[in-house]
């Protein structure tokens, strides 16, 4: 099966600054692709070079087979956007402003039902302007996706969102998805790449710095569990620190904290039983998404 | 929250509908919006009242042609609210759509950002058409004056003076680069072109040097060409061409500055 999008060797420059140095990705049909990286790295013009709204120096985008420059008319048809800086006129209502843009497409989704779904049902008739900004940002979604859409790209999709609302959007999000709808997402929530997307890019600098699912992600970062416990009788490090699994082990107060690849909790548990010692407190500290962003491009994501 | 069953209900969406329907909500959101109803048809309309319960400008104009002072202010006040539009509604309107990323949303629907400036310049001409007729309406049943003789040229004038007058508005989105400064630019511009309307002195009665420089800009010209309808005559050439030249040449202009972004 074609990929739903396929971007090759993409570059996009401003004047003397480069967006975008040299990106390549695909995205497989009914998958949830999510685009991370730091403020700056390349992430928005990249999409918007997707959604045929800046034109590339270089480069080759197809979207559904179509070129987004050339075939602008038929991708608008098929391809739901939702831009991080892109309002409706302040005194539309929520409702006319859902009505009006399902007249666009030629086989729009039920808007009445989005607007139920989206939580903006009591805000029908409330005027933009005076909408707060995490309805604005639901309208915003609500509007990708009138004109049922097979591509969604949705651009910083919760920024601006509180926790439950943020919740509630991702399970939209699947909810969208699971009808088939493919899903580029741009993001720079480490929580929001881990539970929605299938598979990662991370960009930094405008270049794609490795592609792979979150868990491959994590993985391929390399880094270390940490294991911590307090030990039910005492227990001599060096039988921890002889373990070819375990890197290091120190002591905090009665706690014992080991750290050591993947096969280290195996290791410390097998050593603690063949002791007959107890693990009390047990924690096991996984590496984040978060940790293997910064592992992979010694940068922090900026704190939101 | 329930995902929503946005599951495709098969409608045959022509653009035809999609235009008209943003046409209605254009002509809806102008309504809602103070600047065209409040200054563009109630201020004239409310000037037009008063002015018409002054006696002394029942008495004729020198050089007017035996229209009264009064009688000039009818088209004065009809190219006040062409004036109000064109400088201050339809460009602070569109500006403010650029900036605030309307027009880029719109840039990633099928309908594109062309579509609402068609919507918006049909809902300024609605609107305008309505207050012209509210005007001549108004002069006439309360104050008797008289409808303009040759109602056929001053449909004619009325339509250039239109498309003059909404293109300078739409030049002026097209220049400016946000919603402050097409606000002062219109503004700017509203003062000059109402004076060589003949606002404040009626045009028969400035000095010759002004009164030239009136027939060559936009509302002098239409004043000029109202004036010809209303003492009967099929406006004379030279005002239409300059009307249509205004029009097509600041909607040229505008066509090649203008920015979605």
């Amino acid at each position: 099966m074609p990929p739903v999008i396929e971007v090759r060797n993409l570059h996009k420059r401003y004047e003397d600054k480069v967006a975008v140095d040299d990106v390549s990705l695909t995205v497989q049909e009914g998958e949830i692709f999510g685009i991370l990286g730091p403020n700056g790295a390349g992430k928005t013009t990249t999409v918007e070079c997707i959604e045929g709204l800046r034109t590339p120096d270089r480069g080759e985008i197809t979207v559904l087979g179509l070129d987004p420059l050339r075939d602008r008319a038929e991708l608008t048809r098929r391809l739901g956007v939702q831009l991080q800086a892109g309002q409706l006129p302040e005194r539309l209502q929520v409702a006319e402003a859902l009505e009006l843009y399902s007249s666009f497409y030629p086989q729009p989704a039920d808007w009445r039902a989005l607007m139920h779904g989206l939580g903006l049902a009591d805000k029908a008739k409330t005027r933009y302007a005076k909408l707060s900004g995490g309805q604005k940002q639901r309208l915003s979604i609500a509007l990708a996706l009138v004109g049922n859409p097979k591509v969604a790209i949705l651009d910083e999709l919760t920024t601006g969102l509180d926790p439950q609302a943020r919740r509630d959007t991702w399970d939209l999000i699947e909810g969208v998805r699971s009808r088939g709808v493919t899903i580029l997402l741009v993001t720079h929530f480490m929580e929001e790449a881990e539970r929605l997307c299938d598979r990662l890019a991370l960009i930094d600098a405008g270049r794609v710095v490795t592609v792979d699912t979150p868990a491959g992600l994590t993985e391929r970062a390399r880094i270390e569990q940490r294991i911590q416990f307090r030990p039910s009788a005492p227990l001599d490090d060096r039988l921890l620190t002889s373990l070819s699994d375990v890197s290091s082990v120190t002591r905090r107060g009665e706690l014992v904290v080991v750290t050591g690849n993947d096969n280290a909790l195996n290791a410390v548990t097998a050593v603690l039983a063949r002791n007959q010692i107890v693990a009390h407190r047990l924690r096991v500290e996984q590496a984040s998404l978060e940790d293997a962003f910064v592992q992979l491009t010694g940068k922090r994501l900026d704190p939101h | 929250m329930p995902a929503p069953n946005a599951a495709a209900v098969p409608v045959t969406a022509d653009h035809g509908s999609a235009t008209w329907r943003l046409i209605k909500a254009e002509s809806k959101l102008c309504l809602r919006d103070k600047v065209a109803p409040l200054w563009g048809v109630g201020f004239p309309l409310i000037v037009l009242i008063i002015l018409g319960a002054i006696p002394t400008l029942r008495e004729p104009v020198e050089g007017g042609g035996g229209l009264t002072y009064f009688d000039f202010y009818v088209p004065v006040l009809i190219l006040f609210n062409l004036a109000i539009l064109a400088t201050a509604a339809l460009p602070i309107t569109l500006a403010g759509y650029r900036e605030s990323g309307v027009l880029r949303r719109l840039r990633t629907t099928p309908i594109g950002p062309a579509r609402v400036l068609t919507a918006q310049l049909v809902a300024s001409f609605a609107i305008a058409l309505v207050a012209m007729i509210l005007f001549l309406a108004v002069a006439g049943l309360g104050f008797g004056v008289d409808l303009p003789r040759n109602p056929f040229g001053f449909a004619v004038a009325w339509l250039l003076a239109a498309a003059a007058l909404l293109s300078i508005g739409l030049l002026i989105t097209a220049l400016a680069p946000g919603r402050g400064p097409a606000s002062a630019i219109g503004t700017v511009l509203f003062f000059p072109l109402m004076f060589f309307a003949g606002l404040w002195v009626p045009i028969p009665q400035m000095p010759p040097v002004l009164q030239t420089i009136s027939y060559y800009t936009p509302l002098g010209a239409g004043m000029r060409a109202f004036q010809d309808a209303y003492q009967g005559n099929f406006p004379s050439i030279l005002p239409l061409v300059i009307l249509t030249a205004y029009a097509a040449g600041c909607s040229l202009i505008a066509v090649r500055w203008f920015r979605w972004e």
